[in-house]
């Protein structure tokens, strides 16, 4: 079965990078990029170190708890946060959820 | 596909920046992060609107397998992240599996674009394996009769709607690619709604840019300036009506905009590509400007030597090169006057403004041969092929 398409991300989520994006460090450049097709992000500090949780397993409440507590800081601001960036990430293709085979 | 080196996303968040737009990368001619490979000339299909040059490298001609993975390597080296696997019809090389492979062991993002119609399930399954990132298939309409006929090639819609549903099924992204003209911008609602139905991750719809074979068949291809308005309105609201479902690039031809697109983001800015010989190229349209002397892999050059210090490539880097109008334009940085193939077609003289540019003091004499072309009757094509283009059979092919 393909990927599934768009998700609507929440706490709840067990969000991963499709499998046509990955994410590496350019060591030409030295930062972090997202490769996707005919498309080249440049995510910032925050958003690698979300992106390298995002295994699929992980729930997105789970990460806000290891963030808010690497950080010491409130939990909300940071459920917030990353909720919006991932949301981002996914409206422009570039996150899925790992769901269950159906087929 | 001169759209490869656009990095067309113009969305910037706080999180997300397009690496291209970063000051340190836009400022030096820095090594570019996309490639495009191409592997071959030869091609089944005949598109009158090819990318490729009139005059087509021979199969004798192309690099070897073994001096395919030595350029390959050598991207990846130099900081080269993604490739583009290209042609003519990349998978008319035997080669290909072991050449995507040997990139995705070097750690390069690989995209293959390819007709589809020469693809088995068997050997889009050996691609999957040897690491393909992502599948790119062409489409010359949404139903056999237009597109067989644009493509010069009996079943290939059909065989191309196989080889999609099989990429889907194997798990590979896949992108439509549409390239629209006069002859088929009719069935773009009915294409947005093929990709959906086909699963894409991501349509892209090209209008034809007119150079070499496209320029050739301009008559035939040319859309009325009220085509394209529904064609912008068409793709806006698919935008906005599938957002986070099927991403939509959008090219507009360029006869029909204001200024002049900054093609390839600026000559040897941000992009090269590699011929099946192994030129090493600013575009892939460059080979027909003529007196410009292009340097080979095959030469004792390094690639890094020749996107720095190659004549071609500096002959209009930036903008010293110039005349007026673009030598005081404010826009100078902006477009870097257009793009230098169309200048050279149109205009005799590659460093003139493209005049697709307004300022161009050729641009309302070619506007208005282009709308008579678009409101004219000359519907044939030229095909594309080996022997200098054959023209389409007689009979009445209304738009």
């Amino acid at each position: 079965m393909a990927t599934p398409r768009h998700i609507t991300v929440s706490e709840a989520s067990r969000p991963v990078l499709p499998r046509h994006t990955r994410l590496k460090f350019d060591e030409t450049r030295k930062v972090w990029v997202i490769l996707a097709p005919e498309r080249v992000l440049a995510p910032d500090e925050i958003a690698v170190e979300v992106l390298q949780l995002c295994d699929g397993v992980r729930s997105v409440a789970d990460m806000v708890e290891q963030l808010a507590a690497k950080y010491a800081a409130p939990r909300e601001a940071i459920a917030t946060d990353v909720v919006a960036m991932l949301q981002d990430l996914a409206d422009k293709g570039f996150l899925t959820e790992a769901r269950e085979k159906t087929s | 596909m001169s759209e490869l080196a656009d990095h067309k996303a113009t969305e910037t968040t706080e999180s997300f920046s397009v690496l291209e737009r970063q000051k340190s990368v836009a400022e030096t001619h820095g090594i570019p992060v996309a490639v495009l490979l191409e592997l071959t000339h030869r091609c089944p299909l005949q598109c009158p609107y090819c990318s490729n040059p009139l005059e087509l490298d021979r199969g004798s001609t192309e690099l070897t397998t073994e001096e395919w993975k030595k350029v390959l390597s050598e991207l990846a080296e130099i900081g080269v992240l993604q490739v583009h696997f290209s042609g003519g019809e990349p998978t008319a090389r035997k080669d290909l599996a072991e050449l995507v492979k040997h990139a995705n062991d070097a750690g390069l993002y690989t995209n293959l674009i390819t007709s589809a119609v020469l693809l088995t399930r068997e050997k889009l399954k050996d691609l999957g394996d040897a690491g393909l990132c992502h599948v790119q298939i062409s489409f010359q309409g949404n139903e056999p009769v237009v597109a067989d006929r644009v493509a010069g090639l009996r079943d290939s819609h059909r065989k191309k709607l196989e080889v999609a549903k099989w990429t889907r099924e194997l798990d590979l992204p896949l992108t439509v690619n549409a390239v629209m003209h006069r002859q088929n911008l009719h069935q773009l609602g009915d294409i947005i709604q093929m990709a959906v139905d086909l699963d894409a991750d991501r349509l892209e719809v090209a209008n034809v840019q007119y150079y070499g074979w496209a320029l050739k068949n301009r008559a035939a291809l040319m859309p009325t300036l009220q085509q394209i308005e529904e064609t912008s309105r068409l793709v806006e609201e698919a935008q906005v009506k599938l957002k986070g479902r099927l991403t939509i690039d959008y090219v507009l031809p360029d006869y029909y905009a204001l200024r002049p697109k900054k093609c390839m983001g600026g000559w040897g800015r941000q992009f090269f590509n590699i011929s099946p010989a192994g030129k090493v190229l600013p575009c892939h349209a460059a080979e027909s400007i003529t007196g410009l002397e292009f340097e080979s892999v095959r030469s004792n050059h390094s690639i890094a030597w020749i996107w720095q210090n190659s004549d071609a490539f500096n002959r209009y880097r930036g903008t010293g090169w110039m005349k007026e109008p673009c030598k005081t334009c404010e826009f100078r940085e902006i477009d870097f006057g257009g793009c230098r193939c169309q200048a050279f077609a149109l205009t005799g003289d590659a460093a003139n403004t493209d005049p697709a540019c307004t300022l161009s003091p050729l641009h309302e004499t070619i506007f208005k041969q282009a709308e008579q072309e678009a409101a004219g009757e000359q519907n044939r094509f030229l095909y594309r092929n080996f022997a200098g283009g054959t023209p389409e059979a007689g009979g009445d092919h209304g738009a």
